[in-house]
Protein backbone atom coordinates (compact mmCIF):
# COMPACT_ATOMS: atom_id res chain seq x y z
CA UNK A 1 0.00 0.00 0.00
CA UNK A 2 1.34 3.08 -1.55
CA UNK A 3 0.89 6.41 0.88
CA UNK A 4 -2.17 6.38 3.35
CA UNK A 5 -4.95 8.80 1.34
CA UNK A 6 -8.05 8.91 2.65
CA UNK A 7 -8.79 6.34 5.14
CA UNK A 8 -12.25 6.22 5.08
CA UNK A 9 -12.18 6.30 0.85
CA UNK A 10 -9.83 3.10 1.88
CA UNK A 11 -12.54 1.96 4.14
CA UNK A 12 -15.08 2.49 1.49
CA UNK A 13 -13.22 0.37 -1.40
CA UNK A 14 -12.44 -2.52 1.51
CA UNK A 15 -15.84 -3.04 2.09
CA UNK A 16 -16.81 -2.86 -1.89
CA UNK A 17 -14.06 -5.55 -2.39
CA UNK A 18 -15.48 -7.79 -0.28
CA UNK A 19 -19.11 -7.22 -0.92
CA UNK A 20 -19.24 -6.90 -4.56
CA UNK A 21 -17.60 -10.30 -5.67
CA UNK A 22 -18.82 -12.12 -3.07
CA UNK A 23 -22.10 -11.37 -4.33
CA UNK A 24 -21.37 -11.79 -7.72
CA UNK A 25 -19.11 -14.46 -7.07
CA UNK A 26 -21.82 -16.51 -5.25
CA UNK A 27 -24.24 -15.97 -8.27
CA UNK A 28 -21.61 -17.38 -11.13
CA UNK A 29 -20.29 -19.91 -8.95
CA UNK A 30 -21.79 -23.47 -10.71
CA UNK A 31 -23.38 -26.27 -8.69
CA UNK A 32 -21.82 -28.65 -11.58
CA UNK A 33 -19.85 -28.46 -14.32
CA UNK A 34 -20.24 -30.32 -17.44
CA UNK A 35 -16.49 -31.21 -18.86
CA UNK A 36 -16.68 -32.85 -22.29
CA UNK A 37 -13.56 -32.55 -24.10
CA UNK A 38 -12.53 -35.60 -24.15
CA UNK A 39 -15.93 -36.71 -25.97
CA UNK A 40 -14.10 -38.47 -28.55
CA UNK A 41 -13.20 -41.45 -26.00
CA UNK A 42 -15.31 -40.44 -22.81
CA UNK A 43 -19.14 -40.06 -21.96
CA UNK A 44 -18.79 -36.16 -20.69
CA UNK A 45 -17.94 -36.32 -16.98
CA UNK A 46 -20.27 -34.11 -14.68
CA UNK A 47 -18.28 -32.51 -12.05
CA UNK A 48 -20.04 -31.86 -8.97
CA UNK A 49 -18.78 -28.65 -8.19
CA UNK A 50 -20.94 -27.88 -4.91
CA UNK A 51 -19.68 -31.10 -3.07
CA UNK A 52 -15.82 -30.15 -3.64
CA UNK A 53 -16.42 -26.66 -2.04
CA UNK A 54 -18.21 -28.35 0.56
CA UNK A 55 -15.64 -30.66 1.16
CA UNK A 56 -12.77 -28.54 1.04
CA UNK A 57 -13.86 -24.87 1.75
CA UNK A 58 -10.42 -23.49 0.62
CA UNK A 59 -10.88 -22.27 -2.82
CA UNK A 60 -7.36 -21.82 -3.30
CA UNK A 61 -6.42 -25.63 -2.98
CA UNK A 62 -7.67 -26.17 -6.78
CA UNK A 63 -7.74 -22.44 -7.61
CA UNK A 64 -4.41 -20.63 -6.51
CA UNK A 65 -5.04 -17.47 -5.42
CA UNK A 66 -7.56 -16.12 -8.29
CA UNK A 67 -10.76 -16.03 -6.02
CA UNK A 68 -8.81 -13.55 -3.97
CA UNK A 69 -7.56 -16.47 -1.49
CA UNK A 70 -3.81 -16.87 -0.11
CA UNK A 71 -1.99 -18.65 -2.43
CA UNK A 72 -0.40 -22.38 -1.70
CA UNK A 73 2.75 -22.38 -3.91
CA UNK A 74 5.54 -20.19 -2.05
CA UNK A 75 6.73 -19.29 -5.81
CA UNK A 76 3.46 -17.71 -6.37
CA UNK A 77 3.48 -16.06 -3.17
CA UNK A 78 6.21 -13.48 -3.92
CA UNK A 79 3.68 -11.67 -6.53
CA UNK A 80 0.00 -12.58 -5.92
CA UNK A 81 0.05 -12.51 -1.36
CA UNK A 82 -2.52 -9.53 -1.48
CA UNK A 83 -3.59 -9.56 -5.06
CA UNK A 84 -7.42 -10.27 -4.49
CA UNK A 85 -9.42 -12.09 -7.02
CA UNK A 86 -9.48 -12.04 -10.83
CA UNK A 87 -11.60 -10.87 -13.19
CA UNK A 88 -12.52 -14.18 -14.21
CA UNK A 89 -11.62 -17.51 -12.04
CA UNK A 90 -13.01 -20.40 -14.52
CA UNK A 91 -9.61 -22.77 -14.95
CA UNK A 92 -9.81 -22.43 -18.83
CA UNK A 93 -9.28 -19.04 -18.59
CA UNK A 94 -5.49 -19.11 -18.27
CA UNK A 95 -5.15 -23.28 -18.86
CA UNK A 96 -5.71 -23.51 -22.71
CA UNK A 97 -7.88 -26.31 -24.17
CA UNK A 98 -5.25 -26.76 -27.02
CA UNK A 99 -2.04 -25.81 -25.33
CA UNK A 100 0.53 -26.75 -28.10
CA UNK A 101 -1.34 -24.88 -31.42
CA UNK A 102 0.63 -22.97 -33.31
CA UNK A 103 -1.05 -20.06 -32.33
CA UNK A 104 -0.74 -20.57 -28.47
CA UNK A 105 3.01 -21.52 -28.79
CA UNK A 106 3.02 -18.37 -30.76
CA UNK A 107 1.48 -16.17 -27.81
CA UNK A 108 3.66 -18.10 -25.57
CA UNK A 109 4.68 -15.74 -22.67
CA UNK A 110 8.84 -16.35 -22.46
CA UNK A 111 8.76 -13.67 -19.44
CA UNK A 112 9.88 -15.25 -16.33
CA UNK A 113 6.28 -16.09 -14.74
CA UNK A 114 3.55 -17.86 -16.05
CA UNK A 115 5.49 -19.65 -18.89
CA UNK A 116 5.27 -22.66 -17.89
CA UNK A 117 1.18 -22.99 -17.96
CA UNK A 118 -0.41 -26.38 -18.37
CA UNK A 119 -3.14 -26.75 -20.80
CA UNK A 120 -6.63 -27.78 -19.49
CA UNK A 121 -6.21 -31.57 -19.39
CA UNK A 122 -3.62 -31.60 -18.06
CA UNK A 123 -4.40 -29.35 -15.06
CA UNK A 124 -7.06 -30.85 -14.58
CA UNK A 125 -5.59 -34.25 -14.19
CA UNK A 126 -2.79 -32.77 -12.26
CA UNK A 127 -4.86 -31.28 -9.61
CA UNK A 128 -7.79 -33.60 -9.50
CA UNK A 129 -6.20 -37.16 -9.22
CA UNK A 130 -3.02 -35.70 -6.93
CA UNK A 131 -5.63 -34.31 -4.21
CA UNK A 132 -7.55 -37.76 -4.78
CA UNK A 133 -4.37 -39.69 -4.13
CA UNK A 134 -4.32 -37.81 -0.79
CA UNK A 135 -7.07 -37.56 0.57
CA UNK A 136 -8.61 -41.32 -0.93
CA UNK A 137 -10.61 -40.38 -4.00
CA UNK A 138 -11.21 -42.13 -6.89
CA UNK A 139 -8.17 -42.16 -9.17
CA UNK A 140 -8.71 -45.06 -12.02
CA UNK A 141 -9.58 -43.25 -15.36
CA UNK A 142 -12.83 -44.95 -15.40
CA UNK A 143 -13.85 -43.68 -11.67
CA UNK A 144 -14.46 -40.65 -13.74
CA UNK A 145 -14.27 -41.30 -17.13
CA UNK A 146 -17.14 -43.80 -18.76
CA UNK A 147 -15.67 -45.38 -22.01
CA UNK A 148 -17.56 -45.18 -24.63
CA UNK A 149 -17.69 -46.99 -27.91
CA UNK A 150 -15.13 -44.60 -29.53
CA UNK A 151 -12.87 -44.84 -26.64
CA UNK A 152 -13.34 -49.24 -26.42
CA UNK A 153 -12.44 -49.00 -30.05
CA UNK A 154 -9.12 -46.42 -29.67
CA UNK A 155 -7.53 -48.83 -26.56
CA UNK A 156 -8.64 -51.80 -28.10
CA UNK A 157 -9.77 -53.67 -25.82
CA UNK A 158 -11.13 -57.06 -25.28
CA UNK A 159 -14.91 -56.19 -25.66
CA UNK A 160 -14.00 -54.22 -28.69
CA UNK A 161 -11.26 -56.81 -30.34
CA UNK A 162 -14.60 -59.14 -30.12
CA UNK A 163 -16.44 -57.13 -32.34
CA UNK A 164 -13.60 -56.21 -34.96
CA UNK A 165 -12.68 -60.38 -35.11
CA UNK A 166 -16.32 -60.93 -36.94
CA UNK A 167 -15.25 -58.73 -39.57
CA UNK A 168 -13.77 -55.33 -39.38
CA UNK A 169 -10.94 -56.33 -38.93
CA UNK A 170 -10.36 -56.51 -42.67
CA UNK A 171 -10.94 -52.95 -43.20
CA UNK A 172 -7.45 -51.84 -41.57
CA UNK A 173 -5.56 -53.82 -43.89
CA UNK B 1 71.13 -44.92 -48.54
CA UNK B 2 70.16 -41.77 -50.40
CA UNK B 3 67.04 -43.58 -51.43
CA UNK B 4 66.10 -44.81 -48.30
CA UNK B 5 66.26 -40.96 -47.10
CA UNK B 6 64.26 -39.96 -50.00
CA UNK B 7 61.61 -42.24 -49.81
CA UNK B 8 61.80 -41.65 -45.43
CA UNK B 9 60.81 -38.47 -46.25
CA UNK B 10 58.01 -39.22 -48.68
CA UNK B 11 56.72 -41.23 -46.03
CA UNK B 12 56.56 -38.06 -44.08
CA UNK B 13 55.08 -36.00 -46.33
CA UNK B 14 52.05 -38.43 -46.96
CA UNK B 15 51.92 -38.79 -42.76
CA UNK B 16 51.65 -35.13 -42.41
CA UNK B 17 49.37 -34.25 -45.42
CA UNK B 18 46.97 -37.51 -44.34
CA UNK B 19 46.75 -35.03 -41.34
CA UNK B 20 45.90 -32.14 -42.69
CA UNK B 21 43.55 -33.82 -44.95
CA UNK B 22 41.71 -35.39 -41.54
CA UNK B 23 41.93 -32.07 -39.64
CA UNK B 24 40.41 -30.32 -42.38
CA UNK B 25 37.74 -33.31 -42.18
CA UNK B 26 37.25 -32.64 -38.21
CA UNK B 27 36.49 -28.86 -39.15
CA UNK B 28 33.72 -29.65 -41.12
CA UNK B 29 30.43 -30.83 -41.39
CA UNK B 30 30.00 -29.90 -37.45
CA UNK B 31 25.61 -29.51 -37.02
CA UNK B 32 24.22 -27.56 -33.60
CA UNK B 33 20.69 -28.27 -34.94
CA UNK B 34 18.06 -25.98 -36.44
CA UNK B 35 17.60 -22.96 -35.10
CA UNK B 36 13.79 -22.91 -34.61
CA UNK B 37 13.55 -26.70 -34.45
CA UNK B 38 10.59 -28.57 -32.41
CA UNK B 39 10.92 -30.65 -29.63
CA UNK B 40 9.20 -32.40 -26.68
CA UNK B 41 10.04 -32.34 -23.21
CA UNK B 42 8.78 -35.46 -20.93
CA UNK B 43 8.90 -34.94 -17.61
CA UNK B 44 8.68 -38.65 -16.20
CA UNK B 45 7.60 -37.19 -12.52
CA UNK B 46 3.57 -36.42 -14.30
CA UNK B 47 3.26 -39.98 -15.78
CA UNK B 48 1.06 -42.87 -14.34
CA UNK B 49 1.53 -44.98 -17.15
CA UNK B 50 -2.00 -45.06 -18.42
CA UNK B 51 -0.37 -46.19 -21.92
CA UNK B 52 -2.66 -43.66 -23.71
CA UNK B 53 -0.31 -42.30 -25.89
CA UNK B 54 0.64 -45.75 -27.35
CA UNK B 55 -2.91 -46.10 -28.76
CA UNK B 56 -2.98 -42.44 -30.03
CA UNK B 57 0.09 -43.17 -31.83
CA UNK B 58 -1.33 -46.50 -32.93
CA UNK B 59 -4.48 -45.08 -33.90
CA UNK B 60 -2.70 -41.79 -35.98
CA UNK B 61 0.25 -44.31 -37.36
CA UNK B 62 -2.42 -46.67 -38.90
CA UNK B 63 -0.36 -49.48 -36.95
CA UNK B 64 -1.90 -52.65 -36.87
CA UNK B 65 -3.89 -53.80 -33.87
CA UNK B 66 -2.15 -54.93 -30.41
CA UNK B 67 -1.66 -58.29 -28.75
CA UNK B 68 -2.52 -56.84 -25.65
CA UNK B 69 -4.87 -54.00 -25.23
CA UNK B 70 -3.64 -50.54 -24.56
CA UNK B 71 -5.32 -50.80 -20.92
CA UNK B 72 -3.47 -54.12 -20.20
CA UNK B 73 -0.79 -52.86 -17.20
CA UNK B 74 0.59 -56.46 -17.47
CA UNK B 75 2.65 -55.70 -20.50
CA UNK B 76 4.99 -53.72 -17.73
CA UNK B 77 6.26 -57.27 -16.59
CA UNK B 78 9.51 -56.66 -19.05
CA UNK B 79 10.69 -53.95 -20.64
CA UNK B 80 9.73 -53.49 -24.25
CA UNK B 81 11.30 -51.52 -27.15
CA UNK B 82 9.61 -49.91 -30.18
CA UNK B 83 8.46 -52.45 -32.65
CA UNK B 84 7.46 -52.20 -36.37
CA UNK B 85 3.71 -52.61 -34.61
CA UNK B 86 4.25 -49.78 -31.76
CA UNK B 87 6.51 -47.04 -32.16
CA UNK B 88 6.40 -46.12 -28.57
CA UNK B 89 6.24 -47.87 -25.61
CA UNK B 90 5.98 -47.25 -22.16
CA UNK B 91 7.66 -49.30 -19.61
CA UNK B 92 7.63 -49.40 -15.71
CA UNK B 93 10.49 -49.29 -13.76
CA UNK B 94 10.33 -49.95 -9.57
CA UNK B 95 12.61 -47.74 -7.77
CA UNK B 96 12.88 -48.16 -4.47
CA UNK B 97 11.50 -44.24 -4.59
CA UNK B 98 8.76 -43.39 -1.93
CA UNK B 99 6.79 -41.89 -5.00
CA UNK B 100 6.22 -45.60 -6.35
CA UNK B 101 7.47 -46.89 -9.70
CA UNK B 102 8.38 -44.97 -12.55
CA UNK B 103 7.09 -44.91 -16.23
CA UNK B 104 8.99 -44.41 -19.02
CA UNK B 105 7.84 -43.34 -22.48
CA UNK B 106 9.88 -44.55 -24.99
CA UNK B 107 10.20 -43.66 -28.48
CA UNK B 108 12.70 -42.36 -31.55
CA UNK B 109 14.32 -39.02 -29.81
CA UNK B 110 14.90 -37.22 -32.71
CA UNK B 111 18.51 -36.22 -32.62
CA UNK B 112 20.18 -32.95 -33.42
CA UNK B 113 22.96 -35.27 -35.54
CA UNK B 114 21.35 -38.88 -36.11
CA UNK B 115 22.92 -41.69 -36.15
CA UNK B 116 20.55 -43.48 -38.34
CA UNK B 117 20.66 -40.79 -41.44
CA UNK B 118 24.56 -41.23 -41.07
CA UNK B 119 24.75 -44.96 -41.34
CA UNK B 120 22.02 -45.08 -43.98
CA UNK B 121 23.76 -45.44 -47.61
CA UNK B 122 20.49 -44.92 -49.81
CA UNK B 123 20.13 -41.51 -47.61
CA UNK B 124 16.36 -43.13 -46.75
CA UNK B 125 16.42 -40.39 -43.73
CA UNK B 126 16.07 -36.83 -43.45
CA UNK B 127 16.29 -34.51 -41.14
CA UNK B 128 13.41 -31.44 -41.15
CA UNK B 129 13.58 -28.12 -39.88
CA UNK B 130 10.58 -29.00 -37.52
CA UNK B 131 13.26 -31.65 -35.86
CA UNK B 132 11.61 -34.49 -37.67
CA UNK B 133 13.42 -37.37 -38.15
CA UNK B 134 11.75 -39.03 -40.98
CA UNK B 135 12.92 -41.54 -43.51
CA UNK B 136 11.70 -42.72 -47.27
CA UNK B 137 10.42 -46.32 -46.88
CA UNK B 138 10.87 -46.45 -50.88
CA UNK B 139 14.36 -46.14 -50.99
CA UNK B 140 15.15 -48.47 -48.08
CA UNK B 141 16.64 -51.61 -48.78
CA UNK B 142 16.28 -52.81 -45.41
CA UNK B 143 20.26 -53.36 -44.43
CA UNK B 144 19.54 -52.54 -41.02
CA UNK B 145 22.72 -50.45 -40.38
CA UNK B 146 19.90 -47.58 -38.46
CA UNK B 147 19.22 -50.36 -36.24
CA UNK B 148 22.74 -50.98 -35.27
CA UNK B 149 23.58 -47.36 -35.51
CA UNK B 150 21.02 -46.02 -33.12
CA UNK B 151 22.38 -45.29 -29.48
CA UNK B 152 18.51 -45.38 -28.29
CA UNK B 153 17.93 -49.04 -30.17
CA UNK B 154 14.88 -47.46 -31.57
CA UNK B 155 13.97 -47.95 -34.92
CA UNK B 156 12.29 -51.12 -35.99
CA UNK B 157 11.82 -53.34 -38.33
CA UNK B 158 9.12 -55.11 -40.18
CA UNK B 159 10.38 -58.73 -39.97
CA UNK B 160 6.77 -60.04 -40.78
CA UNK B 161 7.36 -58.87 -44.04
CA UNK B 162 9.00 -61.38 -46.71
CA UNK B 163 9.12 -59.36 -49.37
CA UNK B 164 9.77 -55.92 -48.79
CA UNK B 165 10.97 -55.56 -45.31
CA UNK B 166 11.70 -51.69 -44.10
CA UNK B 167 12.48 -49.75 -41.21
CA UNK B 168 9.69 -48.67 -38.82
CA UNK B 169 9.90 -46.01 -36.34
CA UNK B 170 8.44 -42.73 -34.95
CA UNK B 171 8.14 -39.99 -37.34
CA UNK B 172 7.31 -37.09 -34.84
CA UNK B 173 3.85 -37.27 -36.90
CA UNK B 174 5.65 -35.24 -39.38
CA UNK B 175 3.13 -36.24 -42.23
CA UNK B 176 -0.07 -35.48 -40.51
CA UNK B 177 0.81 -33.07 -38.05
CA UNK B 178 4.15 -31.13 -36.96
CA UNK B 179 4.50 -30.38 -40.80
CA UNK B 180 1.29 -28.51 -40.44
CA UNK B 181 2.67 -26.84 -36.37
CA UNK B 182 0.03 -29.11 -34.65
CA UNK B 183 1.46 -31.36 -32.03
CA UNK B 184 2.44 -35.28 -31.96
CA UNK B 185 -0.86 -37.40 -31.83
CA UNK B 186 1.26 -38.92 -28.00
CA UNK B 187 1.84 -34.78 -26.79
CA UNK B 188 -2.10 -34.09 -27.47
CA UNK B 189 -3.80 -37.51 -25.71
CA UNK B 190 -1.51 -37.38 -22.69
CA UNK B 191 -4.12 -36.54 -19.98
CA UNK B 192 -1.36 -35.76 -17.61
CA UNK B 193 0.46 -33.24 -19.68
CA UNK B 194 3.50 -35.56 -19.49
CA UNK B 195 4.46 -34.24 -22.70
CA UNK B 196 5.09 -30.84 -23.05
CA UNK B 197 4.96 -29.48 -27.33
CA UNK B 198 7.48 -26.43 -28.26
CA UNK B 199 10.89 -24.94 -29.43
CA UNK B 200 13.47 -27.00 -27.65
CA UNK B 201 14.89 -23.73 -26.93
CA UNK B 202 11.41 -23.41 -24.91
CA UNK B 203 11.48 -26.15 -23.47
CA UNK B 204 15.15 -26.28 -22.50
CA UNK B 205 14.39 -22.93 -20.47
CA UNK B 206 10.82 -24.30 -19.05
CA UNK B 207 12.81 -27.68 -17.73
CA UNK B 208 15.64 -26.04 -16.14
CA UNK B 209 12.80 -23.69 -14.04
CA UNK B 210 11.06 -26.73 -13.22
CA UNK B 211 14.13 -28.35 -11.89
CA UNK B 212 15.08 -24.90 -10.24
CA UNK B 213 11.52 -24.10 -8.79
CA UNK B 214 11.14 -27.88 -7.76
CA UNK B 215 14.41 -29.02 -6.71
CA UNK B 216 13.40 -32.30 -4.57
CA UNK B 217 11.20 -33.10 -7.43
CA UNK B 218 13.83 -33.29 -10.16
CA UNK B 219 17.85 -34.88 -11.00
CA UNK B 220 19.33 -31.74 -11.87
CA UNK B 221 19.73 -33.06 -15.21
CA UNK B 222 17.79 -32.53 -18.65
CA UNK B 223 18.89 -36.12 -20.70
CA UNK B 224 18.95 -35.09 -24.27
CA UNK B 225 20.10 -31.43 -23.99
CA UNK B 226 23.69 -32.93 -24.72
CA UNK B 227 23.55 -36.28 -25.05
CA UNK B 228 24.84 -37.33 -28.70
CA UNK B 229 24.60 -34.18 -29.86
CA UNK B 230 21.58 -33.14 -28.08
CA UNK B 231 17.87 -34.58 -29.55
CA UNK B 232 14.46 -33.03 -30.06
CA UNK B 233 12.61 -34.77 -27.50
CA UNK B 234 14.12 -34.07 -23.85
CA UNK B 235 13.61 -35.86 -21.00
CA UNK B 236 13.16 -34.83 -17.08
CA UNK B 237 13.10 -37.20 -14.06
CA UNK B 238 12.71 -37.44 -10.37
CA UNK B 239 15.11 -40.43 -9.62
CA UNK B 240 18.31 -41.00 -11.36
CA UNK B 241 18.12 -41.90 -15.03
CA UNK B 242 20.07 -45.14 -15.45
CA UNK B 243 17.33 -46.50 -12.87
CA UNK B 244 14.63 -45.91 -15.39
CA UNK B 245 16.96 -47.52 -18.29
CA UNK B 246 18.59 -44.39 -19.68
CA UNK B 247 22.16 -44.92 -21.15
CA UNK B 248 23.55 -42.23 -19.23
CA UNK B 249 27.74 -43.30 -20.36
CA UNK B 250 26.57 -42.18 -23.55
CA UNK B 251 28.98 -39.52 -24.96
CA UNK B 252 27.54 -35.43 -25.33
CA UNK B 253 29.74 -35.96 -28.98
CA UNK B 254 27.48 -37.33 -31.75
CA UNK B 255 27.88 -40.52 -33.25
CA UNK B 256 28.79 -39.94 -36.21
CA UNK B 257 32.34 -37.99 -34.61
CA UNK B 258 33.16 -41.69 -33.97
CA UNK B 259 33.40 -42.20 -37.84
CA UNK B 260 33.77 -38.60 -39.06
CA UNK B 261 38.31 -38.47 -38.82
CA UNK B 262 38.06 -42.06 -40.50
CA UNK B 263 35.46 -41.11 -43.25
CA UNK B 264 37.01 -37.57 -43.29
CA UNK B 265 40.62 -40.01 -44.63
CA UNK B 266 38.48 -42.13 -47.32
CA UNK B 267 38.53 -39.75 -49.79
CA UNK B 268 41.96 -39.02 -49.13
CA UNK B 269 43.15 -42.98 -49.37
CA UNK B 270 41.09 -43.21 -52.72
CA UNK B 271 43.06 -40.22 -54.59
CA UNK B 272 46.09 -39.73 -53.04
CA UNK B 273 47.34 -43.00 -52.18
CA UNK B 274 47.07 -44.26 -55.40
CA UNK B 275 49.36 -42.06 -57.29
CA UNK B 276 51.57 -41.79 -54.36
CA UNK B 277 52.38 -45.84 -54.27
CA UNK B 278 52.38 -46.00 -57.94
CA UNK B 279 55.07 -43.30 -57.76
CA UNK B 280 57.13 -45.43 -55.16
CA UNK B 281 56.84 -48.46 -57.20
CA UNK B 282 57.93 -46.34 -59.94
CA UNK B 283 60.75 -45.30 -58.65
CA UNK B 284 61.56 -48.72 -56.86
CA UNK B 285 61.63 -50.23 -59.80
CA UNK B 286 62.89 -47.56 -62.26
CA UNK B 287 66.63 -48.47 -61.53
CA UNK B 288 65.96 -51.96 -60.20
CA UNK B 289 67.45 -53.48 -63.74
CA UNK B 290 70.79 -51.17 -62.88
CA UNK B 291 71.24 -52.33 -59.25
CA UNK B 292 70.84 -55.72 -60.69
CA UNK B 293 73.61 -55.11 -62.69
CA UNK B 294 75.41 -53.30 -60.11
CA UNK B 295 75.09 -56.00 -57.79
CA UNK B 296 76.34 -58.50 -59.82
CA UNK B 297 79.58 -56.84 -60.76
CA UNK B 298 80.58 -55.67 -57.54
CA UNK B 299 78.67 -57.77 -54.90
CA UNK B 300 77.89 -56.52 -51.51
CA UNK B 301 80.50 -53.46 -51.02
CA UNK B 302 78.08 -51.01 -52.32
CA UNK B 303 75.20 -51.99 -50.47
CA UNK B 304 76.50 -52.20 -46.11
CA UNK B 305 79.13 -50.05 -45.04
Amino acid sequence: MKGTGNWFLWGGAMIALFAAPVGSWAKVTPDTLELNALIDLYEKVNFNHTRHIELLKDCGECHHHTTGTLAQNPHCMKCHKNSGATENVACRYCHLGQPFSAVALRQKDRSAYHNDIMGLKGAYHQACSGCHQKMGGPTGCQDCHVRSKRGEAFYSTSSFAHSQAKGEKKLQN
Amino acid sequence: MKRRDFLKGCMACGTAATLVVSNQAWGIGTFEGYPEVMGVLVDLTRCVGCRTCEAACNREQKLPAPDEPFDDKSVFKEKRRPTEKAYTVVNRYDTNSPKGPVYRKIQCNHCNEPACLSSCFVNAYTKTSEGAVIYNSKVCVGCRNCLIACPFNVPGYSYSSAFNPVVKKCIFCYDTRLKYGKPPACVEVCPQEVLTFGHRNDLLRIGRERIKEKPERYVDHIFGEKEVGGTSWLYLAGVDFDKVGFDTTMSNDPILSNVKDFLGIVPMVLTIWPALFTGFHLLATKNKDHADHDNGHSGQEVGKP
